[in-house]
């Protein structure tokens, strides 16, 4: 079992508030995972020419300063390094699938988490309170965010195995469900040419959509062809630069409620994650309807 | 009126309090505000109480229901009057999955619509719905009604056994061994009797039945020593 929510802000007035609503949302799926939690949060721009990076490693010491100045060196650019417990944000004056390469090569110990212009993405074992504490969500700002809390059934509580899962810069995808046909549609990727990190089923859907969206497809586009190429139960949330989106399979199982306002739009697993927003009363809630596909996006940049 | 509150009271503590009334108590009016969506609110009631919920309730609310009547203010999650044994339920919004499953007795009404499985493994409980049920309602359902003021998803009573459905709107299709079948003067009083129980304002005349053809292989006379 797991939950999933989602929070996007179509007012940007809201935006300061995003990391204390999110964190109630998170902990409000902790009965459905209790084990580990997740969360991607479309946060501030790294800046033009920068990249932005969220890096994990299991020593809480681990030695982020050196790798840091490294990077830099390499890249004869500035970087800037925010230590979080076994996480680290790396903001750095270069390409991101350069400074994603470099540190494959240098320090393949490190996992990437996530990259792009806006996205920083934590995961940890842990209650979702614990693991939102850790990270300091709760003050962190931005206009969309995406958590997962997860109840291991079929394979180890670790982070690799958390969600989000990342597959393009600033993309994200949190599941609540299981492929069956991941198998095939991971040799069918990996043909084109993506590779893995994971045996995870979720990772390859965040792969597809990544893939489909590389191609030239909307966000809808990409989640119509999901309905037809990925076989199984899976209640998605994703997350683009711009962009939110939630789809559920065809028999539609796993549960997931929508609330929406003028001023932003919620997914949760469960109704308890929506109950503490603000004007929830006067929201529009629905269930999202089976094989129906959901998006809203940001409007361009003022 | 006893007024509990699930901003300060744990659902545990509240259903404790409600499973603990001596029949024939005086505290037979209950309102309980900011359910929050929380689980299985008012469920295992076995006294002829009257529990008003003042928001929206989470899984299994007025589960196991016998006797009590439990009104709900706003949308209902999953499984809402699971396994009903008598009393009445009523959602006044919207139903998540699972309405009133195997249901035994008594009466669900939800004002607006349930989503898929409603009604599943029903089992004598009667079910009237406002607006339209999603995918798969009335699977395997083997006694009581289920009346659909709106449009029916796909699957309609699929694996069907005596359970009566009487849908007005449109039905997507038909599952397994569900066909339509004449609105005879009987059902068409019955059908007259449970919108009228229900409060539901419906002409019986707009509405079509459904129920099992009885050709599935557990219906074959010929099959019979197979159990």
């Amino acid at each position: 079992m797991c939950g999933i929510v989602g929070l996007f802000f179509k007012n940007p007035a809201l935006q300061s508030e995003l990391g204390r609503h999110v964190q109630a949302m998170l902990i409000g799926m902790t009965d459905r995972g209790p084990d580990s939690a997740g969360i991607a949060v479309y946060h501030r721009p790294a800046g033009p020419g920068r990249s932005k990076l969220t890096l994990f490693h299991p020593d809480p010491q681990y030695r982020w300063r050196e790798v840091g100045g490294a990077l830099g060196e390499a890249f004869d650019a500035e970087v800037d390094v925010e230590h979080k417990s076994n996480h680290a944000v790396v903001i750095v004056a270069a390409p991101e699938d350069k400074a994603r390469a470099w540190l494959h090569r240098h320090h393949p110990e490190i996992r990437i988490m996530g990259y792009g212009q806006l996205m920083e993405v934590y995961k940890d074992m842990g209650l979702p309170a614990e693991v939102a504490d850790k990270y300091g969500l709760a003050s962190m700002e931005g206009t969309h965010a995406i958590g997962h809390t997860r109840m291991a059934t079929e394979s180890a509580v670790t982070t690799e195995h958390s969600h989000p899962f990342t597959a393009a810069a600033d993309m994200c995808l949190v599941h609540n469900g299981s492929l069956s046909n991941h198998n095939n549609l991971r040799k069918w990727l990996r043909k084109r040419g993506l590779e893995f990190e994971t045996d995870n089923d979720s990772e390859v859907a965040a792969r597809y959509f990544a893939y489909r969206l590389s191609e030239g497809a909307t966000l809808a586009e990409a989640l119509e062809a999901g309905l037809k190429d990925l076989d199984g139960f899976f209640t998605f949330t994703m997350g683009t630069r711009d962009g939110f989106a939630v789809l559920r399979d065809a028999i539609a199982c796993k549960p997931a409620v929508l609330a929406e306002t003028d001023d932003w739009v919620a997914m949760a697993s469960e109704f308890r994650s929506l109950a503490n927003l603000p004007g929830v009363d006067k929201a529009k809630i629905w269930e999202p309807e089976p094989a129906v596909v959901y998006t809203w996006s940001l409007p361009k940049a003022a | 009126m006893s007024t509990v509150d699930l901003a300060s009271v744990s659902v545990r503590d509240l259903n404790s309090r409600l499973h603990a009334l001596p029949p024939g108590t005086n505290e037979r009016h209950w309102r309980i505000v900011n359910p929050k969506g929380e689980h299985a609110i008012a469920a295992g009631l076995t006294l002829p109480l009257e529990v008003e919920i003042e928001g929206h309730t989470g899984y299994y609310c007025a589960g196991m229901n016998k006797a009590a009547t439990v009104i709900i203010n706003g949308h209902a999650g999953q499984g809402v009057a699971e396994n009903i044994m008598s009393g009445e339920v009523r959602v006044k919004g919207n139903a998540s999955q699972s309405a009133a499953a195997s249901g035994q007795g008594g009466l669900v009404v939800i004002e607006g619509d349930a989503s898929a499985r409603c009604g599943i493994s029903m089992k004598g409980v009667d079910i009237v719905v406002g607006g339209s049920v999603g995918h798969m309602s009335a699977f395997m359902a083997q006694s009581g009604h289920l009346v659909v003021c709106g449009d029916a998803g796909p699957s309609l009573g699929d694996s069907i056994y005596e359970a009566i459905l009487y849908v007005q709107g449109k039905v997507e299709s038909l599952g397994a061994d569900c066909i339509e079948k004449e609105m005879t003067p009987a059902h068409a009083k019955t059908l007259r009797d449970l919108l009228a129980r229900a409060g539901i304002k419906a002409d019986p005349k707009r509405f079509r039945r459904y129920g099992s053809a009885r050709k599935l292989y557990n219906f074959h006379v010929d099959h019979a020593d197979a159990y």
